[in-house]
């Protein structure tokens, strides 16, 4: 039973007889990956230049002019022409360019189907346009605006900010940024490949059901802080091995009950079996 | 002992064998079972009893465990070595312990895997019954026994002097009742429990602050969807920071003030549309703090309880019984927030002392 080894050495189908054939069956696929990787990797090069990250100043003419381009084109359906708003989607003014360039950079705006909650997805616009459409949100009515870069670097003090992390955040988005489960098919997403741009942006500015947590009660350091401890978390080793997601005891608990008890169980069968 | 009683051998299919059940020594009632025993299956000879190839090969595969035993042992060894553990990188730890622990498993593994398969298809195979011992002693033993006891009665006058052992059942029966009055020590050293439960730090005059900072919170920085999470002022000085914390830990959040169902007596509790209710869930005290700005509703993580914060924090959902109480609170002439009083009920989850109508 362990180790099922019967003769089937004359049952072995002779594998030579294909050699007579003109090309090997394994050309076509070959020729099908070389083809994909071609246009794959000309694909890559050719988003990441014209997506690369552009400084654009937010004030110019005609980055706003652009953005109210834009903004009229795939925006104003449901958020209106005026950014007033409409039974579909929420008033704009004032959400400043911190709150787009979180939700269309991260792709959740434009939202891809009525849902709990928009999810985040591949962005829809170039990293330019997100900006341009920045620009003329803020340019309508003054609010959060881009996070200084300076914050953004990972030089914060990460002992500190992982206890910030822990009173503020972990609730929700889990002890290791791993994300959770709310109510009614909502949840705290992911933190762990976050930017540290949209991290800051989101605390500066409550996307969705997320709270706000503003300059005066998570200071602009207190946010570098918990964005460095966050990123810190992420690139460290992990001692413990396989993380199965950071989940905590559900995932480690569920992967123990089917493998580790499906291996008691597996021995405990062939002990008592009777030998063939 | 066991092994000079031990019944041979029984040959498949007797049923002539001894059963259990066929002379219950003692019983005066003969029992009947309607259950025959079928007896032993029929003997059934392995491949490697009738193949001697088949038996040659189990060999080589037993022969070959044994050896995969020697060499994850060899491996556990060599990977100490090949692995090390090296100061401030906790890979190298990691790596270290997976290595020798792999090693060390298909060593231990394997000769267990090969023991068993060596027993089940190599040695002798036939079935054999061995019967229980009758676990009633002979006539003999027994007036034995009930001998000694009487002797021991009369030696010790155990039944004849009843007042000397009466005494020492009462004086057994009275000794563990100094270790449960101890246990009072695992409550506080003045007043009761129930007191301790039913007041927080929380007073007339103190302010809100940050936790973990201390840094007192501006009516003005909280700002509408914003969550503070709240500790009272001094928190952090205190001997017993981390109980008093359990307790006076706050939760800060401000809505739009028309979105407020307030009651008529809670109508000063809140600081244009900023509400402080406490963060200990009325459940078991997990702390509530899942915060849902669009819904205003409050989610506990630890059973789902969830509070509507628009509506005093009334139990929309889950296991809770009450609300979440609310702290009362204002501003100071600096426009700093304070507490109004203490809370007016007990935080927390109900305990026995916990009296009904505070809600009332």
């Amino acid at each position: 039973m362990l180790f099922p080894i019967r003769a089937r050495a004359d049952e072995r189908p002779a594998r030579s007889r294909r050699r007579s054939g003109r090309r090997s069956p394994l050309a076509t696929v070959a020729l099908v990956t070389i083809g994909l990787l071609l246009t794959g990797g000309a694909y890559t090069l050719f988003t990441a230049s014209s997506g690369a990250n552009a400084a654009i100043d937010l004030s110019s003419p005609q980055a706003i002019a652009q953005g109210k381009k834009l903004f009229q084109a795939n925006c104003a359906t449901c958020h209106g022409l005026a950014l007033q708003g409409t039974v579909a989607g929420p008033s704009l003014i004032g959400v400043g360019a911190a709150s787009v360039d979180f939700q269309v950079g991260t792709g959740r705006m434009p939202m891809a189907r009525d849902a709990p909650q928009a999810e985040a997805r591949q962005p829809v616009f170039t990293d330019t346009q997100t900006k341009q459409l920045a620009a003329y949100v803020a340019s309508v009515a003054a609010g959060p605006g881009l996070p200084p870069s300076k914050y953004l670097t990972l030089t914060g003090d990460a002992t500190r900010g992982a206890e910030l992390f822990r009173i503020n955040c972990a609730m929700c988005h889990n002890v290791a940024g791993a994300g959770g489960a709310l109510t009614e098919g909502k949840y705290a997403p992911n933190l762990q490949d976050t930017t540290p741009a949209h991290i800051y942006e989101a605390m500066l500015t409550g996307p969705q059901n997320m709270p706000v947590f503003n300059d005066d009660n998570i200071t602009p350091q207190d946010k570098q802080d918990i964005i460095t401890a966050l990123k810190t978390q992420a690139q460290n080793e992990d001692v413990g091995g396989f993380t199965l997601g950071d989940l905590g005891p559900v995932a480690e608990g569920l992967f123990l009950w089917i493998f580790g008890l499906g291996a008691i169980i597996a021995f405990t069968v062939w002990l008592t079996a009777r030998a063939n | 002992m066991a092994t000079e009683e031990h019944t041979d051998v029984v040959p498949a299919g007797d049923r002539t064998a001894q059963s259990p059940y066929s002379n219950p020594a003692g019983s005066a009632v003969v029992r009947s079972d309607s259950f025959q025993n079928p007896g032993m299956p029929p003997h059934r000879a392995r491949v490697t009893d009738t193949d001697p190839k088949a038996a040659k090969r189990a060999e080589r595969i037993i022969v070959g465990l044994f050896y995969i035993s020697i060499v994850g042992a060899v491996f556990a060894m060599a990977a100490y070595f090949a692995f090390p553990i090296r100061s401030n990188d906790l890979g190298s730890v990691r790596l270290n312990n997976l290595m020798v622990g792999l090693g060390l498993s298909f060593a231990l593994l394997a000769i267990g895997v090969g023991a068993v398969h060596w027993g089940k298809v190599l040695m002798a195979d036939h079935e054999g019954v061995d019967l229980r011992h009758p676990q009633r002693g002979d006539e003999r033993t027994r007036a034995r026994a009930v001998e000694i006891f009487r002797l021991a009665d009369e030696e010790s006058g155990f039944s004849r002097r009843s007042i000397i052992r009466n005494a020492m059942i009462a004086a057994f029966a009275f000794l563990p009742f100094p270790a449960i009055f101890l246990f009072r020590d695992l409550g506080p050293a003045s007043g009761t429990p129930a007191e301790a439960y039913s007041h927080t730090m929380w007073k007339k005059g103190l302010r809100l602050t940050k936790d973990p900072s201390g840094v007192p919170i501006k009516a003005s920085d909280v700002t509408i969807g914003s969550v503070f999470h709240v500790i009272p002022e001094g928190l952090n000085d205190k001997e017993d920071a981390l109980e008093e914390k359990a307790k006076a830990a706050v939760l800060l959040m401000r809505l739009d003030p028309r979105q407020l169902r307030i009651s008529p007596e809670r109508r000063t509790w809140n600081y244009n549309g900023i509400v402080a209710y406490s963060k200990i869930c009325t459940h078991v005290g997990c702390p509530v703090a899942l915060y849902e700005q669009q819904t205003h509703h409050l989610l506990c993580p630890c059973h789902q309880s969830q509070f509507d914060i628009t509506n005093e924090a009334a139990v929309i959902f889950g296991p809770a019984k009450r609300p979440l109480p609310q702290l009362p609170i204002t501003v100071d002439s600096e426009g700093y927030l304070i507490a109004q009083s203490d809370f007016h009920e007990p935080v927390g989850p109900s305990f026995w002392e916990r009296r009904g109508d505070y809600n009332a």
